[in-house]
């Protein structure tokens, strides 16, 4: 009996020993891992065939592809610093850098990155990603939020069809909703299951910046009057002109196209890469159209989260993980990944290309916004996830749905949301 | 009498009724798993699909390596099964059979620590794995399922040898029974539907666990089918819903099928008959 019983914890133990993972070196020349968020099949197709093209013409470094996944990758991310064992390039969204930037896990790639690639990307780009002094991801892929119409409807009713040349203002688009609406049918279907980020970043367009840091560095959290136009337009459409479905308000984006294709609701406010799931699902005939999101006092501009590519501190080889960086992104391969994810590309030269301008899935009206996206407002704030999940995100369901006023609304947003700012900035 | 049957039939149709409760994610599930993609995005889904396809059965074979996720998910959940049972059986009796102040704090302790948040373990967990060389391997993923199922299954196995008559240890060791000959031919067999239905447990829970999965394996090769299943999920929620719920159909059909070969050997009476009165 003891003998068996000490053959099998031998087994055990050589069982292990055979398992365990070899390192990140073969035959000496360097392997670098890279982690994707791409999903959609394009996407992952792109990326793989640019990783392929990359190890082909760079023999002595080697990147290798690994597919992560946008579910908890903030925890995966974090538990891999924490451990030492982190991916040499990450894929991530740029409001999701900041912890990970202010806590030394990213290395600054102000002086890693080439002057081409600088220079191609935008400043206001550039600052989705820059946290303090330091630049800790490189904003790739972006898309703004547009509305999604029935474009026979539109034409029916006998509207005037916005461009980005001629955008509704707020108040217009209220009242073509409501011109739009009755017998069951709305205007506009709101998915607001995620009301702030879509709040904030819409926001921008009337002026709105809700998050003020004063001359110390503090930020503070104040709802003036800029701030009010986008959510009392909902507010309105919703409990005053019944114009706005109060059943979406819950619901995240993908849940709106059902009653969308079914005539229920004229417009959706959807992300600009929407287009891939309506072009897939939508009712053969059914002809929609792609619009930019009404303008305020600031046109219209509104707020992004780009999707960016960062280097690990702990990275042995940063400046061959920047190398592949500037590869993955030069202007061709940024259009191959950005139609591969119905996204823009941050790049100028990329968006030159003529395939981000045919009026095919309305690329051309996407394309036209790119120069109005700025940073969202929230992304670089400390404590901003625990100010959307314990205050800003209840508050704004209740005054979508009606339950409290603007009063009230102010009055959460800024006296409770001030408190839990001020916990992470004493 | 009528009012008997009255009270039957109302239980069948509160028990109907529950069923078609729990039934209902499962079946939308497989009627989604055959719908093509318009009828997907249809303000009035049917539960046949009108035009059935196997196409979202094709693109996730396509897209994703589902078989070899299962294999490597079925090698976790029979492992940490198999461990979790092998480990628990023994400190389960001790537990039982000798009711000391220690065995009551072990039981507090097993209680205690099924509070505690997977956040607040996994980086220490992830740090003591990378020191044994266990990260991105099956057998450090199997020791973190073991370790993680072990006090639930400790718990229902003190259960089940509390329900075992220490008369009939007693009986054998009259009989001339060694202790450990009573264990192995007397306490074990009874024990049997316990040990089965702790085995389940241990299983399924590996089987259906995401985030250790995902924290702890890093390449392709070596991820199971959990985490395989949300490489169909982008940004923000946004789903490929049809090659989704193929695949998620696939993958709920080996817990289904061991739950249909042992269901008799949990819910069998093996205890009925064992003690003479």
């Amino acid at each position: 009996m003891r003998t068996r019983l000490l053959l099998g914890c031998l087994a055990l133990v050589l069982l292990l020993a055979g398992c365990s993972d070899g390192g990140d070196f073969a035959g000496g020349r360097i392997t670098l891992r890279f982690q994707s968020l791409a999903w959609q099949e394009e996407s992952v197709q792109a990326n793989e065939e640019l990783v392929k093209e990359w190890n082909a013409s760079h023999p002595d470094v080697k990147v290798e592809y690994v597919q992560g996944s946008w579910d908890g990758v903030h925890d995966q991310l974090l538990t891999s610093f924490e451990g030492g064992e982190a991916p040499d390039i990450i894929h991530d969204a740029s409001d999701d850098l900041a912890d990970f930037a202010y806590g030394g896990y990213l290395a600054d790639l102000t002086d890693l990155l080439p002057a081409r690639l600088k220079s191609d990307i935008p400043q206001r780009s550039w600052e989705t990603a820059t946290f303090g002094d330091g630049i800790y991801g490189v904003p790739f892929l972006q898309e703004p939020r547009v509305l999604v119409a029935n474009a026979k409807w539109l034409k029916q009713a006998g509207v005037r069809i916005p461009t980005p040349e001629r955008p509704w203002s707020w108040a217009e688009f209220r009242a073509i909703t409501e011109r739009l609406s009755g017998d069951g049918r709305y205007g506009v279907a709101w998915p607001l299951k995620e009301p702030v980020s879509a709040t904030l970043n819409l926001s921008l367009s009337s002026g709105g910046r809700l998050f003020h840091r004063d001359a110390d560095g503090k930020v503070t959290v104040r709802f003036g009057a800029d701030d009010e136009v986008m959510p009392r337009t909902v507010h309105d459409q919703v409990n005053a002109d019944r114009s706005a479905s109060p059943t979406t308000l819950g619901s995240g984006g993908s849940d709106t196209l059902p009653g969308f294709f079914g005539g229920r609701y004229a417009m959706v406010p959807l992300g600009f890469s929407y287009r891939q799931q309506i072009v897939q699902q939508a009712p053969k005939g059914f002809d929609w159209q792609v619009l930019p999101a009404p303008a305020g006092a600031d046109g219209l501009t509104q707020g992004v989260s780009p999707q960016t590519l960062s280097i690990a501190e702990d990275s042995p080889h940063k400046r061959e993980a920047a190398e592949f960086i500037d590869f993955l992104l030069r202007p061709d391969n940024m259009v191959r990944l950005a139609l591969g994810d119905w996204m823009l590309p941050t790049g100028t030269e990329a968006l030159k290309d003529p395939a981000l301008h045919t009026t095919e899935n309305d690329w051309a009206t996407g394309t036209a916004l790119a120069t109005h996206l700025r940073s969202a407002p929230a992304q670089s704030v400390r404590g901003y996830p625990e100010w959307k999940d314990k205050i800003a995100t209840p508050a704004f369901q209740e005054y979508y749905s009606g339950a409290i006023g603007l009063d009230e609304l102010r009055d959460r947003l800024e006296e409770d949301g001030n408190l839990v700012l001020a916990r992470y900035q004493r | 009498m009528r009012t008997g049957r009255t009270a039957r039939a109302g239980q069948y149709v509160a028990l109907l009724a529950y069923l078609v409760f729990l039934a209902f994610p499962f079946l939308w599930l497989i009627s989604t798993a055959f719908k093509p993609p318009r009828e997907l995005g249809s303000l009035h889904p049917t539960w046949i699909p009108r035009d059935p396809t196997l196409a979202n059965f094709r693109q996730a074979f396509d897209e994703q390596p589902l078989l070899h996720a299962a294999l490597n998910s079925l090698i976790a959940a029979l492992g940490a099964a198999l461990v979790a049972v092998l480990l628990a059986t023994p400190m389960a009796y001790v537990m039982a059979r000798h009711r000391t102040r220690l065995a009551r704090a072990a039981t507090g302790w097993v209680i205690v620590s099924q509070a505690f948040p997977l956040v607040l373990v996994i980086i220490p967990l992830f740090l003591v794995l990378k020191n044994l060389r266990l990260i991105n391997s099956m057998p450090g993923l199997i020791t973190v399922y073991v370790v993680w199922a072990l006090p639930f299954a400790l718990w229902m196995l003190v259960g089940y040898v509390r329900a075992v008559p220490p008369e009939l240890e007693e009986a054998a060791a009259v009989d001339g029974a060694g202790r450990l000959r009573t264990l192995v031919s007397v306490t074990a067999p009874l024990l049997a539907p316990g040990i089965v239905a702790t085995a389940m447990f241990a299983f399924v829970t590996a089987w259906n666990e995401f985030f250790f999965a995902l924290v702890l394996l890093k390449t392709p090769e070596k991820q199971t089918l959990p985490v395989i299943l949300t490489h169909f999920i982008g940004a923000e929620g946004v789903a490929d819903l049809g090659p989704l719920a193929a695949a998620a159909f696939l993958a709920t059909l080996p817990s289904l099928v061991v739950f249909a070969l042992i269901q008799r050997r949990i819910t069998g009476g093996m205890l009925t008959g064992a003690v003479k009165n």
